[in-house]
């Protein structure tokens, strides 16, 4: 197995094609060209920490403030999921909790163990890393669904007295802690996790 | 190490930089990358025009399905329902402006967008005609975009807000939450046939040619 780089070329992550070392713009493409993206992992960090930094005022703020004749009641994400399940809605419930709390969890920490695993050059897992880059990709989209949910109401509970619901400063964070996740995750190269693969080969100390 | 193949028979893996021969595979097959298990290249049979009849499918019904109520509440003999459109043009606070811009920017702007991209460039290639211009550039914004249109979470949205409000009122889904629904099966059909690798080939054939 060779790679690009260890035959003085260059692969394009836009389109796959591949050019000698040195060149600067993909000819099919357009796309630049980087054998490896050397600040990868500065721009993943620095990504991650803004995601998590508008995570911790997503959870403590409310979500939804609902006005009804007898009085405003705001939630938080889980004190929202929490309600749906009260109503019965086991399910939902459930759905919105892997959405919102689960899946960016479990992105924070997934991100972090690929950036730490690739600075230490750990061969261990290849495929299991490659494969866990590749569900993080995936699941990211889906935190998004309570803030649809917020949107949609916001929009539509608009009953004058009788009720009426107003989004709440988590909405915002909320949805900018999961677009700043989703660019942590692009940001990462995966060639330097097989890239730990060849670097001991050569080194065989 | 001593003679390079021509890099231009080359294809290198994105994923994990491994290089191989690049060998269109038969029709319905995929080339798939030996070290990471990456999908290189996925051939089907007539796909750019699936692709061209599923886009233009997309384009229609997302346009549609912003203008019909997605959901529609009834409350002590009070009652509301709104489309997307609403949703975009219903600012009244500061946080709802850039929550409900987001959210449309994800569900209608950006599919749509995409997709008008891809018949753009697909569709000369389709017709047998040379590329648009900035054909090059306009495939790889649309590909740039592919994570960033949520069709498919919106649905889920609209049923999580039925469910959300039903202690406070009785809520119905409208037409555009089953045409938002079509729509999300339609994406992922149409993704699932377009293969990258063929479009660029497809692309530098005809400029070459
Ligand atoms: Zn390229
Ligand atoms: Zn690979």
């Amino acid at each position: 197995m060779k790679t690009a780089r260890d035959m003085g070329l260059v692969t394009c992550t836009g389109c796959a094609s591949v050019w000698p070392d040195g060149t600067d713009r993909c000819g099919r493409c357009g796309a630049t060209l980087r054998s490896r993206h050397d600040n990868s992992l500065q721009l993943v960090w620095a990504f991650w920490a803004t995601g998590l930094l508008f995570y911790i005022p997503a959870n403590l703020y409310p979500m939804l403030v609902t006005s009804t004749i007898v009085g405003t009641q705001s939630s938080t994400i889980v004190g929202g999921a929490v309600e749906i399940a009260k109503h019965g809605e086991i399910g939902i419930a459930a759905i919105v909790l892997f959405a919102s709390v689960v899946i960016p969890v479990a992105k924070f920490i997934a991100i972090a163990h690929l950036a730490i695993s690739v600075r230490r050059g750990s061969i261990q897992s290849l495929h299991g890393r490659q494969h866990l880059y590749e569900v993080v990709e995936f699941v990211g989209r889906w935190s998004m669904i309570d803030v649809f949910v917020v949107a949609i109401l916001s929009a539509l509970v608009q009953l004058s007295v009788i009720a009426s619901i107003q989004p709440g400063p988590a909405a915002l964070t909320f949805a900018l802690s999961v677009i700043f996740t989703m660019l942590s995750a692009r940001s990462f190269d995966t060639r330097l996790i097989w890239d730990s693969l060849s670097t001991r080969n050569e080194d065989p100390a | 190490m001593t003679n390079h193949p021509d890099p231009s028979t080359l294809i290198g893996c994105p994923s994990c930089d491994a290089v191989y021969l690049a060998r269109m595979p038969a029709p319905g097959e995929r080339a798939v990358c030996e070290r990471c298990g990456t999908v290189l290249i996925s051939t089907r049979e007539n796909a750019g025009l699936h692709i061209l009849a599923l886009s233009v499918a997309v384009l229609i019904l997302v346009i549609a399905a912003s203008f019909f109520p997605f959901l529609s509440i009834n409350a002590a003999g009070m009652a509301n329902r709104v489309s997307l459109w609403d949703v975009a043009t219903s600012f009244r606070s500061g946080v709802l402006v850039l929550v409900s811009v987001s959210t449309v920017l994800l569900i209608v702007l950006v599919p749509l967008i995409r997709t008008a991209l891809l018949v753009y460039v697909i569709g000369p290639i389709e017709l047998g005609r040379p590329p648009l211009r900035h054909a090059r550039d306009a495939f790889r914004i649309a590909q740039e975009l592919k994570p960033w249109a949520m069709t498919e979470v919106f649905s889920i949205g609209c049923a999580v807000a039925l469910v959300k409000v039903s202690s406070l009122a009785h809520l119905e889904f409208g037409a555009a939450f089953w045409m938002f629904t079509a729509l999300s099966v339609i994406v992922i059909v149409a993704d699932r046939y377009l293969c990258s690798w063929s479009i660029w080939r497809a692309l530098e054939e005809a400029d070459n040619a």
